[in-house]
């Protein structure tokens, strides 16, 4: 196969339309977002995919929103971002932890397009970090799955043993067990972030073993399904709403929106104000935000959840407050002490009570 | 009756036929066009298009058979280009299979944009009455979706038309020696090609599956590797029918087992509960193939051409 | 009546013109497919083929990127061509790549922070052992047992990627990471790090060892005993039976020339491009690699063009993207399409197409 005399051709071929580049419309702010997953996964993609819309609608001409879906976390996505870059766009997020060091990278070789990681804790001066606070958000969901629980045996579809996941088992459990002593967690750790059939698997051996409420932080509705076709389960949305499934057997959800945040840096690049800045936000500012508490809950405990809502998002609350122990038994916090966001930031501890094991 | 501290056998059997019957129709398929000497490294994408296409007909006609139906259509369709490739064109079948799950995986996820998010009309369970009340067995045996017992059927029916048919010996023959059936005066090119939409169909029901029953959502890129399970079991099971029954129940046995021990709180390391069903389905095919020999279709992959 | 007729030696001039008419043919379809999405077809194939190598924005960055994203294509599918060629299926190059990245990470890392020299080549060594290791296990089992080597080397990638996992998330996990996946990265230390050689070609050690394979296996091919037995044992396995060529020894040979270049491919990609063990650090190399080995219809110069168009049709499937907004499952259904016409027209090289009723023999 002859490379040159190939090109040839396609350069003939492409010739015939040669209008050269779509011209950079320098009045427009052009923002970009690198995806892990399909822009329509359903899941943690998506969400970031429909934010960026809604920020884009909030600007409406005034920016210009490019968007990679399905980009691999490693060298394809240092491409993919400095390509980005070199096409004139001035800010870009990007989507998924893996993408943490390339960011750093591109950042270093672009000192003057801004840079946002999502979930990473690498910083320099024209890269920022941003992430929610789902735990916050977890907490609730404890509290309702520990007050409705039958069985008193709740499973947790765990996908793979890092930070962010520990801590959303940990603040579901302290705060289930809080109103239910007897409450016991099964976690299976399913070591994928999207594998439907695998979720739905899952689900169904929790419920078998007799969990039921089933708790999940993989991204497919399949364990909704799952409990669905049980029919005494209840479940909670991950990452979005997941309200097809409401008011049973999803009883509530936690939903990321990153709408805010969005339309704030993009704003910030406007207006020339953008500085690098740590973000981890929580239910205050609204970046995790509560689905509606559906009508199978009680209302009493739906009273309970959405005052537990109220006191996390205006501070006076801090799911992870003492006593608490670690698994092993050995004091973590003391009385009335709030965990700093250091040690929250990398927790790979499971606190006092939980049986399962955290893979390592 | 119980084990592991809460494992009910009954329920993981019950359990276990659903997690496995995607591979099982799948591998079914894939091991009639490969008894015809085709290796079709396809099902992947054969699996994802037969998903899609059975979850958008089962959502616009509200009926989840016609939705099988179609998935069935879907994937003999896109085996048909397979088909074209390696029979008429006679491309090489290893790098046109995998072309094809590349095609397919993308075509999908084309085909599946409006449907995100959608629900399905999921297949019922068969009510048999007082047998699905039985006991262990009742749960076992009489308490499944139709597609569970298609599959079985689809097993028995193989093996029969394998063993027993004209056409079924037609097949092997061509299989194992595509010079000898086509002095014979068989159609070689005929036959393949008819095993290979056949095998389409069966890897587009598998997806179906997925879609319209054991998740069931559509998602991009939902068969997660499905395929290629399939295709590892149609080695595993020697190229015989019953044996791909027992390759797919026991890989789905051990991956449903795994997930339970975890919920169940079984003290064994996840990474090696997780790892299991492929380690034991290797360790089981080291058992059998000690025993001797594996059966591989003769012509298996070569392209068949009357004139050379 | 339309039949094929065998060439008796592949035709010079289809060989040389079917991958141009395979391209031409995709433009149509392709062109069709981005038109029905809503896309002006003739600028998506611009984008596609043209601009990665003479965009005035990209090229300069894009087309060293060709050579970054086909290295690994290349070195792992020359090794697969080997054994493919002897009727030796090993369909696991995934696994190996990533055993080959870990094992040699880890070799590594167990001296850091050193300085020393040798810690590189001690990594390269220790990658190549990786995949070596990793394809000996489908390998014995053939030999030892005739199990088959299809399904074992597949599913070793499946063990091999819950391996990964565990890595990313334990035992190599960056002590200075604060309990986040991922190990060191190796890129940024220089005692292990893979860097572009001469900066602005995209030239790192994985794309030399590339070059290297290719030369080594045209010659080995070619002018060496054992190429003459890989080929024999392919074409006419009784034949070669009676010459004297061992099959265990065949098995063994190939699956280990391809696990060990496999490996190395993984363990230059963690130390360069990459930088470091991530839970998702595989990227279907070694799949890919099955189908670029093909696509070069198994000859080392066919394997090393192949692995090129693919990584174009990569980058700029990539800036098709984000510039048009095109959909990824787009192009991937496009590169699907590409590969069904190159190996589809390919039937022009070996064959005559004969047009009316055969001719009584």
């Amino acid at each position: 196969m002859d490379r040159r005399t190939l090109l040839t051709t396609a350069a003939m071929a492409a010739g015939l339309a040669a209008t050269g580049t779509a011209a950079l419309a320098q009045s427009k702010t052009k923002v970009g977002f690198i995806l892990v997953g399909p822009k329509n996964d359903g899941g943690w993609s998506q969400h970031h995919y429909d934010s960026a819309m809604v920020m884009a609608e909030h600007f409406g001409d005034a920016v210009e929103v490019v968007v990679q879906e399905s980009v691999p976390e490693g060298a394809d996505s240092e491409r993919v971002m400095t390509q980005m870059a070199l096409s004139g766009v001035q800010l870009i997020f990007t989507t998924s932890f893996g993408y943490m060091d390339p960011t750093v990278n591109v950042a270093a070789k672009f000192p003057n397009v801004y840079f946002e990681h999502a979930t990473g804790y690498k910083t320099a001066p024209n890269l920022s970090t941003y992430s929610a606070r789902f735990y916050e958000g977890r907490a609730i969901q404890g509290h309702i799955a520990g007050k409705m629980t039958k069985t008193n045996k709740i499973g947790y579809i765990a996908s793979f043993p890092i930070p962010e996941v520990i801590r959303g088992i940990n603040s579901a459990y302290i705060h289930a067990k809080k109103v239910n002593p007897d409450v016991e967690f099964s976690v299976i750790w399913a070591f994928t972030w999207f594998d439907p059939a695998k979720e739905a698997d899952a689900a169904r051996a929790l419920i078998e073993q007799g969990c039921d409420v089933v708790l999940q932080h993989t991204d497919s509705t399949a364990p909704q399904a799952a409990a669905q076709a049980a029919g005494n389960v209840i479940t909670f949305g991950q990452a979005s709403d997941m309200s097809d499934y409401a008011p049973f057997p999803r009883v509530s959800s936690i939903i990321d929106n990153w709408a805010p945040y969005y339309i704030e840096r993009v704003q910030a690049v406007m207006d020339g104000t953008w500085t690098s800045v740590m973000t981890w936000d929580g239910i205050g500012p609204g970046m995790v935000e509560i689905g509606e508490i559906s009508s199978a809950v009680p209302d009493d405990v739906k009273a309970e959840a959405l005052a537990m809502k109220d006191a996390i998002a205006n501070g006076s609350y801090h799911p992870f407050t003492g006593p608490l122990n670690k698994q092993d038994g050995s004091p973590w916090l003391a009385e009335g002490e709030i965990a700093d966001d250091g040690v929250l930031a990398g927790l790979d501890f499971f606190v006092e009570g939980l049986t399962a094991e955290i893979p390592s | 009756m119980e084990m592991f501290g809460g494992i009910n056998p009954a329920v993981l059997i019950a359990s276990l036929m659903v997690a496995s019957t995607p591979i099982l129709l799948a591998a079914l398929g894939e091991m009639v066009v490969e008894k015809a000497g085709v290796l079709n490294l396809g099902v992947e994408g054969m699996m994802i298009t037969g998903a899609i296409c059975g979850f958008i007909v089962a959502v616009e006609t509200g009926s989840p058979l016609l939705g099988f139906l179609f998935a069935a259509v879907g994937g003999a369709l896109l085996s048909l280009i397979f088909g074209v490739l390696t029979q008429l064109l006679l491309s090489n079948q290893v790098a046109t299979g995998l072309a094809l799950t590349l095609f397919g995986l993308g075509f999908s996820a084309l085909l599946g944009q409006g449907y995100i998010g959608v629900k399905a009309p999921t297949l019922g369970r068969i009510d048999l009455g007082p047998l699905s009340d039985i006991p262990v067995l009742g749960r076992i045996l009489f308490s499944h979706d139709p597609m569970v017992y298609v599959s079985l059927a689809l097993v028995v029916a193989i093996w029969a038309f394998l063993r027993f048919t004209r056409a079924g010996l037609i097949l092997r023959a061509v299989g194992e020696s595509h010079e000898a059936a086509h002095a014979l005066g068989y159609k070689v090119i005929r036959v393949r090609m008819l095993a290979i939409m056949f095998g389409g169909a069966c890897a587009g029901l598998g997806g179906a599956y997925l879609s319209l029953v054991r998740v069931p959502q559509w998602t991009e890129g939902m068969t997660a590797g499905a395929g290629w399970i399939a295709l590892a079991l149609v080695v595993f099971a020697s190229w015989k029918a019953g044996r791909v029954l027992v390759g797919a129940y026991l890989f789905g046995g051990v991956t449903v087992l795994q997930l339970n021990l975890q919920a169940a709180g079984a003290k064994v390391p996840v990474e090696l509960l997780s790892m299991s069903p492929y380690l034991i389905t290797i360790l089981v095919l080291v058992l059998i193939s000690t025993r001797g020999a594996q059966g591989a279709p003769a012509s298996l992959g070569r392209s068949f051409n009357a004139s050379s | 009546m339309i039949r094929l007729e065998k060439r008796p030696s592949p035709s010079r001039f289809w060989t040389a013109t079917t991958p141009l008419l395979a391209v031409a043919l995709t433009m149509v379809a392709g062109g069709i497919l981005f038109a029905l999405l809503g896309k002006d077809p003739l600028e998506a194939l611009r984008t596609i083929f043209w601009d990665p190598l003479f965009h005035p924005q990209f090229a300069s960055y894009s087309r060293p990127q060709l050579l970054v994203k086909a290295g690994p294509l290349i070195l792992i599918a020359v090794g697969l061509s080997l054994g493919f060629r002897a009727g030796i299926w090993n369909i696991g190059a995934e696994g190996q790549y990533i055993m080959g990245a870990i094992v040699g990470a880890a070799a590594g890392l167990a001296f850091y922070p050193s300085g020393s020299p040798l810690i590189f080549p001690l990594m390269v060594v220790a990658g190549a052992l990786g995949g070596w290791a990793w394809a000996m296990i489908p390998a014995l089992l053939r030999v030892k047992f005739r199990t088959n080597e299809i399904l074992v080397s597949l599913l070793l990638v499946y063990v091999a990627q819950n391996i990964l996992a565990s890595a990313a998330v334990g035992f190599l996990r960056s002590p200075e990471g604060g309990g986040f996946p991922g190990s060191r990265n190796l890129s940024q230390w220089s005692s292990s790090a893979n860097p572009e050689l001469i900066t602005g070609t995209g030239m790192h050690w994985g794309v030399v060892a590339a070059f290297i394979a290719v030369i080594f296996a045209y010659v080995l091919m070619s002018k060496h005993l054992l190429g003459y037995q890989i080929r024999l044992a392919g074409q006419a396995p009784r034949a070669a039976r009676f010459a004297g060529v061992e099959p265990g020894r065949l098995v063994v040979l190939c699956l280990s020339i391809s696990g060990a270049l496999a490996g190395l491919a993984g363990l230059f990609e963690v130390t360069g491009p990459a930088g470091q063990i991530s839970i998702d650090f595989n990227s279907n190399y070694g799949f890919t690699a099955i189908i670029v080995a093909f696509l070069g219809r198994l000859h080392p110069v066919g394997i090393l063009l192949a692995g090129l168009l693919m990584a174009l049709t990569y980058i700029g499937g990539e800036l098709a993207q984000f510039m048009l907004g095109l959909p990824a499952a787009a192009i991937q259904a496009f590169q699907g399409m590409l590969l069904f016409f190159l190996l589809g027209v390919d039937v022009l090289s070996n064959y005559r197409i004969r047009f009316g009723r055969r001719s009584v023999a």
